[in-house]
């Protein structure tokens, strides 16, 4: 029987590696995740492509076809340039919500990916900018594709779409932060399904995508003013359509803030309490 | 079938998965009423010969019979006599701990109050009788297992077959547990288990066969394949060096044979006490010495160069 | 443990578990309403998830019929009448309800039973065969697919978007819709490795849903497209539950039947063998 190879046991062998500076120690966490999606990106990818490019079909082409003949579009402007702008916003909202909900409970729960990462010199904040930083890479490559293929449709009026690709980044962070701080209190992933039906549906279908807000109730309406998909949709629809209201779009770019500040600091004690036990 | 007849027979019964060969033609019959157990490391085939038993993986050669039934036409037939507790607990988890027994008792076509009956008698036996309407998740692992032998009772089989029934248990869960399948023993029910702990197939075993690689090496009761396979004792000598087998000519021929582990020499002899005298006379000087007696770890030792456990 | 229960008295098996012996199919005891029975006591611990599912469907009659009704107006359908934009689409999300039920049940829920419940596993250890799982489990989905669309009709025929007697065949008609697809599903499952293959399933959901003339008529499309579109299965749905809720009836209902049927039987025996071809090797 041969003898197990010796372990290096004398300290002079060691190899401790120098310590290095808090400002990057955000990065391993989000190279960590980019790992982990190069072994799924294949179905992920298309699904994430095609969705979006099929409503913008179905809706702007197909249903267009429809609302234009019957009332001639939608303020003077034909129903494809109206809703892709709201469907670009919604998105970002399916693409925020679908990557900040299982896994994050995964990483806490399942895999245990998180609680591997706080035995080394990672810290929670590092966890959530990194795995957060992540997600907002993610949108902003769904929007980009988006906005190119909107751009072979005809679906943008004028060049200040461009400026939707930062706006849409930040709706869809104004949804993946609250939706951090939410798995981070759950026990099983039986609440995400409440959520998305009774939260990114509903949001979906009522939140101006598909018709002016007007044609809801009117009590209905402050509800839709508060959520960030509106903010999203209508920000959009204004840069889109090459009439963009400066004052109205500051407004839409600070409230999306506060609500991404605000639940960061929900997100980080969530973690907290979760994880440093 | 007549009573002498064996409840469960196989001859030649063979398992190909393509060119893997798991179950090399072997031979074994079990009687009613006995225990009889598969003893081998992981890989030996014990698996995938319970599987063929149960009815669930249909043999690739050979000839195996139960109740005098064939399972490749009967199945249905043989499974509703037999009570499959599998390696790896597949306890329903959306369900609780009673309904767990009444929709498997139902899926033998027992009627709906013939089921609740059982499953009070039965969580009774498992110890489970407080945990009834508990989820099955919170449960530890001892508590599944019990749950999933009292499970595989609901239909009174005749034979019970037990595929590593302790694995990953805790010592005081096993004893639990092994009393519990005594008990069942002294009622007359026929256990056939596979096992890869020596001392499970000790406590619980009238006969057994060894299998190694697909095939049976040996067959017989604990005590005869010790005596048969084995020295009485054996003297266990631990030294303060890297590679043990760099000593092993020196204590060659202080026992019947010398067995080399990485960490451990090991020595088989009729009289251990005798023999660790004449490894100090030697001049070795071991870090411990320590005289046992046999097991069937040793058997397996002897008849294959390599550990049960590994 | 004295006392010894009566030998299992054999079991009669039930109405579909007959039917399906007439297939080329893997054995099975007749007893495939066990498994039905134990997915209604799992139910029982689960039914908020059930029973939220109604949501999205009613979510989408509002918003299209409702919401963008007013833009809409009116729709000429493929029968030729022409009807309000919340009439037109209430069948095609009612067929819509009754194919996502069936598939979430077929696919998500068998996965997880197949690979890490290991349900079938122990299923397969009593007298029941692989017959008896496909046919158990198709039934569930049926099951569950009728409670969303009658949920669905009712509330079309409460919000007044249902004007026809012929109405009431769309339970039953939707009956045949959640049968194809819950078979189909469960057949494809079979083949999944992992949950990411289940992007797949997504993929193949997503565009039926929104391309089976369910938003706006064949009509719409490019004469090159139709056919595509009446070769895919929720189209038959759609058209079928279109016809019934709108009163447009005629002997071609009985076409789209037929396909839903025909596609629904293919998918159980496919799902039968495959369960035996995994579990019992």
């Amino acid at each position: 029987m041969a003898a197990d190879p010796t372990l290096p046991t004398a300290a002079s062998t060691r190899n401790t590696p120098e310590p290095f500076p808090r400002s990057r120690r955000w990065q391993p966490v989000f190279a960590f995740w980019a790992t982990q999606y190069k072994r799924t990106w294949q179905g992920n990818v298309v699904s994430r492509f095609l969705m979006p490019v099929m409503f913008l079909l179905a809706m702007g082409l197909g249903l267009g076809s429809l609302v234009d003949s019957s009332s001639g579009g939608v303020d003077g402007m034909p129903y494809l340039q109206y809703v892709v702008p709201g469907i670009l916003a919604a998105q970002s909202m399916w693409v925020a919500m679908g990557e900040s909900s299982y896994t994050v409970l995964g990483a806490i729960r399942w895999q245990m990916q998180y609680h591997a990462m706080l035995a080394t010199p990672i810290g929670v904040a590092d966890i959530l900018i990194g795995h957060i930083g992540w997600v907002a890479s993610q949108i902003a490559l769904a929007t980009g594709i988006f906005l190119a293929v909107g751009a072979a449709f005809g679906a943008w009026a004028s060049w200040w779409v461009l400026l939707a690709l930062p706006l849409t980044v930040l709706t869809g962070l104004a949804f993946t932060v609250p939706v951090f701080a939410f798995a981070a209190t759950q026990e099983n992933d039986a609440g995400f399904s409440i959520m998305f039906r009774f939260v990114m549906t509903p949001l979906f279908l009522f939140s101006g995508t598909f018709f002016p807000l007007d044609q809801l109730p009117a009590f209905l309406r402050p509800i839709a003013w508060v959520t960030p998909l509106w903010h999203g949709v209508d920000g959009n629809r204004d840069l889109a359509t090459g009439s963009p209201d400066w004052l109205h779009l500051l407004g839409h770019t600070a409230y999306l803030l506060l609500v991404v500040v605000v639940t960061g600091w929900l997100a980080y004690k969530a973690f907290r309490r979760r994880l440093v036990v | 079938m007549t009573s002498d007849e064996p409840l469960i027979h196989a001859s030649g019964l063979t398992k190909r998965f393509g060119d893997f060969e798991a179950v090399k033609a072997i031979d074994f019959a079990v009687q009613r009423g006995e225990a009889f157990g598969f003893l081998g490391p992981n890989g030996a085939g014990k698996t995938s010969t319970m599987r063929m038993v149960g009815c669930v993986s249909p043999a690739t050669g050979g000839e195996l019979r139960l109740f005098g039934l064939d399972p490749a036409t009967e199945g249905p037939r043989i499974r509703a006599r037999l009570g499959v507790v599998p390696q790896k607990d597949t306890l329903d988890e959306e369900l609780t701990v009673e309904e767990n027994i009444w929709v498997y008792g139902r899926y033998f076509g027992l009627s709906k109050p013939q089921v609740r009956a059982r499953a009070t008698e039965l969580l009774e036996f498992a110890q489970l009788t407080e945990r009834a309407r508990s989820k099955v998740e919170p449960l530890s692992g001892g508590m599944k297992r019990r749950l999933t032998i009292a499970r595989s009772l609901v239909n009174d089989p005749e034979v019970l077959m037990l595929d590593e029934p302790t694995t990953g248990l805790d010592p005081q869960a096993r004893h639990v547990l092994w009393d519990r399948l005594f008990r069942l023993k002294r009622q007359g029910v026929t256990l056939v288990l596979t096992t890869h702990y020596m001392d499970e197939a000790e406590q619980l075993c009238d006969r057994l066969v060894v299998m190694d690689h697909g095939e049976i090496v040996a067959e017989g009761s604990p005590r005869d394949l010790i005596r048969e396979h084995s020295t009485r004792e054996v003297l266990e000598l631990r030294f303060d060096v890297d590679d043990h087998a760099e000593l092993a000519g020196r204590v060659d021929g202080l026992g019947d044979r010398v067995e080399v582990l990485p960490d451990r020499l090991l020595i088989y002899t009729d009289d251990g006490d005798a023999a660790g005298e004449k490894v100090h006379a030697a001049g070795l000087e071991p870090l411990s010495a320590l005289v046992r007696r046999s097991t069937l770890e040793d058997v397996f030792l002897n008849l294959t160069g390599r550990t049960l456990v590994d | 443990m004295t006392i010894r229960t009566a030998a299992p008295a054999a079991p009669r098996p039930g109405v579909v578990s007959r039917l399906a012996r007439v297939l080329p199919i893997p054995a099975g005891a007749g007893m495939a309403r066990i498994l039905v029975e134990r997915n209604a006591m799992a139910f029982r611990h689960g039914w908020i998830a059930f029973v939220t599912g109604l949501a999205e469907p009613i979510l989408y009659l509002f918003s299209l019929g409702v919401g963008l009704g007013a833009l809409v107006r009116t729709v000429t359908t493929d029968g030729g009448s022409v009807v309000s934009y919340a009439e037109f689409v209430a069948p095609a999300l009612l067929a819509a309800a009754a194919m996502n039920g069936a598939v979430f049940d077929s696919t998500f829920n068998v996965f997880f039973k197949l690979k890490y419940a290991k349900l079938y596993d122990s299923v397969l250890a009593t007298p029941l065969g692989p017959r008896d799982v496909a046919v158990g489990e198709i039934s569930w989905s049926l099951l569950r697919g009728a409670f969303y669309s009658g949920a669905f009709l009712l509330v079309a025929v409460v919000a007044g978007m249902v004007h026809s007697w012929w109405a009431l065949l769309a339970l039953p008609a939707a009956n045949f819709i959640s049968f194809a697809f819950s078979a189909v599903g469960m057949f494809a499952t079979t083949f999944m490795r992992s949950w990411v293959d289940f992007d797949w399933i997504n993929l193949a959901i997503q565009p039926l849903f929104l391309f089976s003339a369910t938003f706006f008529p064949l009509a719409t499309y490019p004469s090159g497209v139709q056919w595509l579109v009446q070769v895919t299965p929720l189209y038959h749905g759609v058209a079928l539950e279109r016809g019934l809720m709108l009163g447009e009836v005629g002997t071609g209902l009985l076409v789209h039947v037929a396909y839903l049927a025909v596609l629904g039987l293919v998918g159980l025996v496919g799902a039968a063998r495959r369960v035996e071809r995994l579990l019992l090797s």
